[in-house]
């Protein structure tokens, strides 16, 4: 069926930062073989054997990691179709930087679910599994889309609307000049064309940049701090701040009521979301505070759920606690300078043998065990920064890398004499790219603009 | 009451653009047919501008002449003058535009329908259509004739529930004062249809006796010879010219102070108009900083002196009309001879159609045309060969004709209409084309002619010219690419000749001419070709060679759109049944029923997850069917 080849990150980070990348797909080991350096050619070794070797930028001939590959040859894969599997060892940037080259290869980055969908379609998945492949597939969707959301929201999505509406009022006024020849817009003339595309080059550079760094596009666990008002949260909050340095983030804060921070707590970096952000009196409050508990937990990949100490069990704890199943969770029992009014023994009933540890954030004590916790909880997988976080960031790239290729075309094409309306072939296709990456290619857009920029008709 | 009047194969019902292209491919496919019009004095009648072609629609004219349609040959014999626009841009986007001599337009057309053996021309308005267990089996007209057919096309345009407005005056009426059809239209509601209404315009027409064209610019047809129709060999060479002049402040001040007389703006007009044909009064409303509008003053014919306002649609009460062109440049003293007005319609919404343009509601019942939701002579034409092709293969019992968005404008424009519908009327334009650069004015008998052929509609003879052609192109630029220059003195001097530079290493001629400063005709001069080549062989192999790496680039892209087109939606799907869509997908698919999932995929608000469910849900069935 479709057999254009895929990629995508298999695991999650484990204890020795090993991340596995999947490719799948009738090229997946000649492709591959464009940026691995080992003893043999991919291409020529036996199928379920495992090499070592190296990834390679193929332009720079720079090393980007140390990895075992493993190449599985069709049909005896979970895909049936040709597998490699690479083992990175270099962290977060390697998995992301060797994703890129994959891609610059001409590998697609894999749809939410496809390793299965193709499982399934190529019969190697039971028919009577079709329900829950359709149920993994909607849920990895719906899972992408709320990061895309959440990105949607962000600088980058700015910078790159900018440079859209930049690209589409070239595109409406060279659409306007084909389709309305005998309109007394001005004719673009290939100069023109040339300046804009510059610019948006060097916009586009700058992007590419600060992508690459890592600043704009990197997100984090997303770890919501959750309880009843007063237990310490945003005490908390601050703690884990000021004892970490905040990642410098271009990411603005997203949501009104609920505060955002970046830290890196131990080399891992989390994204803060404190709900404690609204300070008012009696019962009302408690409500609106868990409700905005509640909310924050949606977008959670982790959750850090704070009780007191010295107050006993308390309904609105319960509820959230409760809330709490569906998400990887550590209690944190703050307040343990003052006495101890809570009942442990009733906790655990409700907790049974999930991470919890006591402290005092006034105190400054057990604030370095939450910190171990949360590092083994995301080495052991428990927490799973979600995958999409660092694919869409390598996708970005890619496609920003291939933008600026097209945005180059035009250029080529006009100094080469190509006529203007054909130069613009490539200059759409580079506002079709910038779409992607924030999830808008509509082409109707180019048609609404054609008729707002320009006054036509008969 | 109503009586048995006869029986045919396929009946069309209106003779506008649509209708005539409609049942002249019904009938020289072989089907009898019947052709039942409000008026035998308004065939093909163009009620706006007196011009076809322009980018896009051009190119969709050739498509249709390709196909064996009517259009490009009726306008060849009878314009007033032609002009290929945009030379100065890539070959992709040339476009030849005629201003059409109305009345002979019609006349011509009328012919035609009239000498067409098996086809049966009748003035009647048609009420109702006769359906029979849901199915459409023929029609009903006004003066209860009963026609019995195996299917019908129905173009009537702009006339559903038709109604003119000019400032405070509103009433009943088709096109130019036409009847309007309003029986027809309640009983297309009641069968079940869901219409909408849209509006359009007209400017006022002028008498040519009293302007100045002194005061404008003169704007003649080419001197070369044109044509649309690949077939036809004889040109008009008396040309007739448009003029140019622009509207100004005292005009833009005139209709700021009359504003509030615009219905537009006093909420008259519940219709939705197309943005691409804005009135003046909108113009200048939307466009406030703009200080001039053009105005081509075009003739309607060469026996008139009735003269088209190009630019000043308008349905502004007559008193200002009057006084509108007389602060136009050139116009002080003009005669108006018809007033402007705006006309809502009633329209199908397009996505109850299939890509056949046969409606899902009622089988047996084509629809192709204004009724369509879109707007243009053109446009109406495209949409009326292809319905009645697959009526008529309805009759046959064979599969209809689908031109795919990499064959032709008028596949760009149907897959538009049936897949994303739409809410203003629908105007090709080149943007709306993923593939522009196959899509050239040039070759679209090199992309349509064999499927013409297949269909019937290109005879035998014309196909065995155009196969000539074809083998020629496609030997010469073999030849090309075979030719190779050797680097030595002699070859340099003449590429210097040519005002190229000197070639480092042997060069294939193919290659040489895709430096833009050389042209087949260069080329030749180094490498003549063994037999003398037409000037449309030469011109092919030229436009082939030089942007082959484009055009490459897009057959690319073609490659990956037709994987998806081929895979088919069986017709089992369930919608209500696949677990995980979306709920808006699921509505949307619902609705549109797509054919392929490439057709899926371009549905709005159906994503990739959606397609993947789709693809797992038809697997499943497949297996287990
Ligand atoms: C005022 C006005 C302004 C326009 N302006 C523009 C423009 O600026 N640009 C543009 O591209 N297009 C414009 N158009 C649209 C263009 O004229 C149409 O798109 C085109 O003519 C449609 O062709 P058609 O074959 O679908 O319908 P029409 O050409 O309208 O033909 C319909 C035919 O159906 C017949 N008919 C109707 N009802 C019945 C019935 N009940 N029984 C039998 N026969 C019937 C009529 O007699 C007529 O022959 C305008 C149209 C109008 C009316
Ligand atoms: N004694 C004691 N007080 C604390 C501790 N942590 C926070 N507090 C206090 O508890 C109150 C509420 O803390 P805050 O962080 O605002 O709680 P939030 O509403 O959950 O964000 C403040 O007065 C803090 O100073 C702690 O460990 N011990």
């Amino acid at each position: 069926m479709e057999n254009d080849t895929i990629a995508a990150i298999a695991t999650a980070m484990g204890e020795s930062s090993i991340a596995i990348i999947r490719v799948s797909g009738t090229d997946a080991v000649t492709l591959v073989d464009h940026i691995y350096q080992g003893k043999n050619k991919l291409s020529t070794v036996a199928t379920h054997t495992v090499h070592y070797g190296h990834i390679i930028d193929p332009t720079t001939k720079e090393k980007i990691d140390e990895v075992l590959v493993t190449v599985m040859l069709a049909p005896r894969t979970f895909t049936r179709e040709n597998v490699v599997e690479i083992s990175c060892h270099g962290g977060l940037v390697a998995v992301e930087q060797t994703l890129g080259l994959l891609m610059s290869t001409g590998i697609r980055l894999a749809e939410p679910g496809e390793f299965t969908k193709r499982a399934f379609l190529n019969g190697r998945i039971d028919l009577s599994q079709a329900e829950a492949v359709i149920d993994l597939i909607r849920a990895k969707t719906d899972k992408a889309a709320k990061i895309a959301i959440r990105q949607s929201e962000g600088k980058l999505s700015h910078h790159i609307r900018a440079l859209r509406s930049e690209i589409v009022e070239t595109l409406a006024h060279l659409a306007v000049n084909v389709d309305y020849p005998e309109y007394d817009a001005d004719v673009l003339t290939s100069q023109y064309v040339v300046d804009r595309c510059m610019s948006i080059k060097k916009d586009i550079d700058k992007l590419l940049r600060t992508a690459k760094q890592g600043k704009i596009l990197r997100e984090g666990i997303a770890t919501a701090i959750i309880g009843r008002p007063n237990v310490g949260k945003s005490s908390l909050m601050n703690a884990l701040t000021q004892e970490n340095k905040a990642i410098v983030t271009d990411i603005p804060g997203t949501t009104r009521d609920v505060i955002e921070e970046y830290v890196n707590v131990r080399g891992i970096p989390l994204k803060l979301l404190d709900t404690a952000g609204i300070r008012e009196t009696e019962d009302v409050v408690e409500q609106i505070g868990v409700k905005r508990s509640e909310e924050a937990l949606q977008n959670a990949d982790l959750v850090l759920l704070v009780l007191n100490h010295s107050e006993a069990l308390q309904k609105e704890d319960m509820r959230l606690i409760e809330k709490s199943k569906a998400y990887p969770t550590i209690f944190v029992i703050n307040k343990t300078d003052l006495p101890r009014q809570i009942d442990y023994e009733e906790i655990k009933k409700y907790i049974g043998d999930r991470p919890m540890i006591s402290l005092s954030v006034k105190a400054e004590q057990g604030l370095t065990q939450l910190e171990e916790t949360i590092k083994t909880m995301f080495f052991s997988g428990q927490v799973d920064m979600n995958d999409q976080t660092y694919v869409s960031n390598a996708r970005h790239i890619r496609l920003l890398e291939q933008a600026k290729a097209s945005i180059m075309e035009v250029m080529n094409g006009i100094e080469l004499g190509v006529p203007l309306d054909m130069a613009e072939i490539d200059m759409k296709n580079a506002w079709q790219l910038l779409g992607e990456v924030i999830g808008e290619a509509v082409a109707e857009d180019l048609i609404d603009q054609i008729f707002s920029q320009f006054c036509l008709g008969k | 009451m109503s009586y048995h009047a006869s029986t045919y194969d396929v009946v069309v019902i209106g003779a506008g653009h649509a209708g005539c292209e409609a049942a002249l491919a019904a009938a020289r496919m072989g089907c009898q047919t019947l052709l039942l019009t409000l008026s035998l004095d308004t065939i093909a009648y163009m009620p706006c501008n007196p011009s076809i072609g322009g980018p896009a629609k051009g190119h969709v004219v050739r498509e249709l002449d390709a196909l064996g349609g009517e259009m490009g040959k009726n306008i060849d014999k009878t314009h007033i003058q032609m002009r290929m626009l945009n030379t100065g841009k890539g070959p992709a986007v040339y476009a030849l535009r005629a201003q059409a001599d109305k009345v002979l337009y019609q006349r011509e057309m009328k012919k035609v329908l009239e000498e067409e053996p098996n086809l049966t021309l009748h003035q009647n308005m048609v009420e109702k259509l006769l359906i029979q267990d849901g199915v459409c089996k023929g029609v009903i007209t006004r003066t209860g004739a009963e026609y019995h057919a195996e299917t019908v096309v129905l173009t009537t345009g702009t006339y559903l529930r038709g109604k003119i407005i000019i400032g405070d005056l509103q009433y009943e009426s088709g096109p130019n004062n036409q009847q309007p059809s309003v029986n027809l239209a309640l009983h297309l509601q009641e069968l079940g249809f869901n219409m909408v209404r849209f509006k359009t315009g007209t400017p006022p027409r002028i008498n040519s006796r009293t302007i100045d064209t002194s005061k404008m610019e003169i704007q003649p047809g080419d001197e070369e010879p044109r044509a649309f129709s690949f077939e036809t060999t004889e040109y008009i060479t008396d040309q007739l010219p448009c003029w140019l002049t622009y509207t100004n402040e005292k005009t833009h001040q005139y209709i700021q102070d009359n504003l509030h007389r615009a219905p537009m703006y006093s909420g008259k007009i519940e219709g939705r108009g197309p943005r691409y044909c804005p009135s003046i009064e909108d113009k200048i409303v939307r466009f406030a900083d703009k200080n001039r509008h053009q105005i081509f003053i075009e003739p309607e014919g060469r026996e008139t002196l009735e003269m088209y306002v190009q630019g000043l649609s308008t349905s502004l009460p007559e008193d200002v009309q009057q006084d509108i062109l007389r602060t136009i440049d050139g116009l002080e003293k003009a005669e108006m001879v018809r007033t402007g007005y705006a006309i809502e319609y009633d329209a199908i919404v397009p996505t109850q159609l299939w890509p056949s343009l046969e409606t899902k509601l009622v089988p047996g019942l084509f629809t192709a045309g204004q009724i369509n939701g879109t707007s243009g002579y053109e446009e109406a034409a495209a949409q009326g060969i292809m319905a009645g092709i697959n009526a008529a293969r309805k009759v046959q019992g064979k599969e209809p004709v689908i031109l795919d968005r990499s064959e032709a404008y008028i596949g760009v424009l149907i897959d538009d209409l049936v897949t994303k519908g739409t809410n203003e009327p629908y105007r090709l334009l080149t943007s709306r084309a993923e593939y522009r650069l196959l899509l050239r004015h040039d070759n679209a008998d090199l992309r349509l002619t064999d499927k013409g052929y297949d269909i019937g509609l290109i005879k035998e003879e014309r196909y065995g010219r155009f196969v000539a052609k074809r083998d020629a192109i496609e030997k010469e630029i073999a030849r090309l690419r075979k030719t190779k220059l050797t680097p030595n003195a002699e070859v340099q001097a003449q590429l210097a000749v040519l005002g190229t530079s000197e070639i480092n290493n042997v060069m294939e001629l193919a290659n040489l001419i895709k430096r833009p400063e050389l042209s087949y005709q260069d080329i030749m001069k180094l490498s003549p070709p063994p037999e003398k080549l037409s000037e449309e062989v030469m011109e092919q192999v030229e436009i082939q060679l030089k942007y082959e790496g484009y055009i490459q680039k897009s057959l690319q892209q073609v490659e990956k759109m037709k994987r998806m087109e081929e895979k088919r939606i069986p017709h089992w799907v369930d919608y209500t049944k696949v677990s995980g869509l979306s709920s808006e997908s699921r509505e949307k698919l619902q609705q549109v029923q797509p054919v392929s999932l490439g057709q899926a995929s371009r549905i709005s608000g159906v994503n990739p997850a959606d397609i993947s469910i789709l693809m797992i849900y038809i697997e499943q069935g497949g297996r287990t069917a």
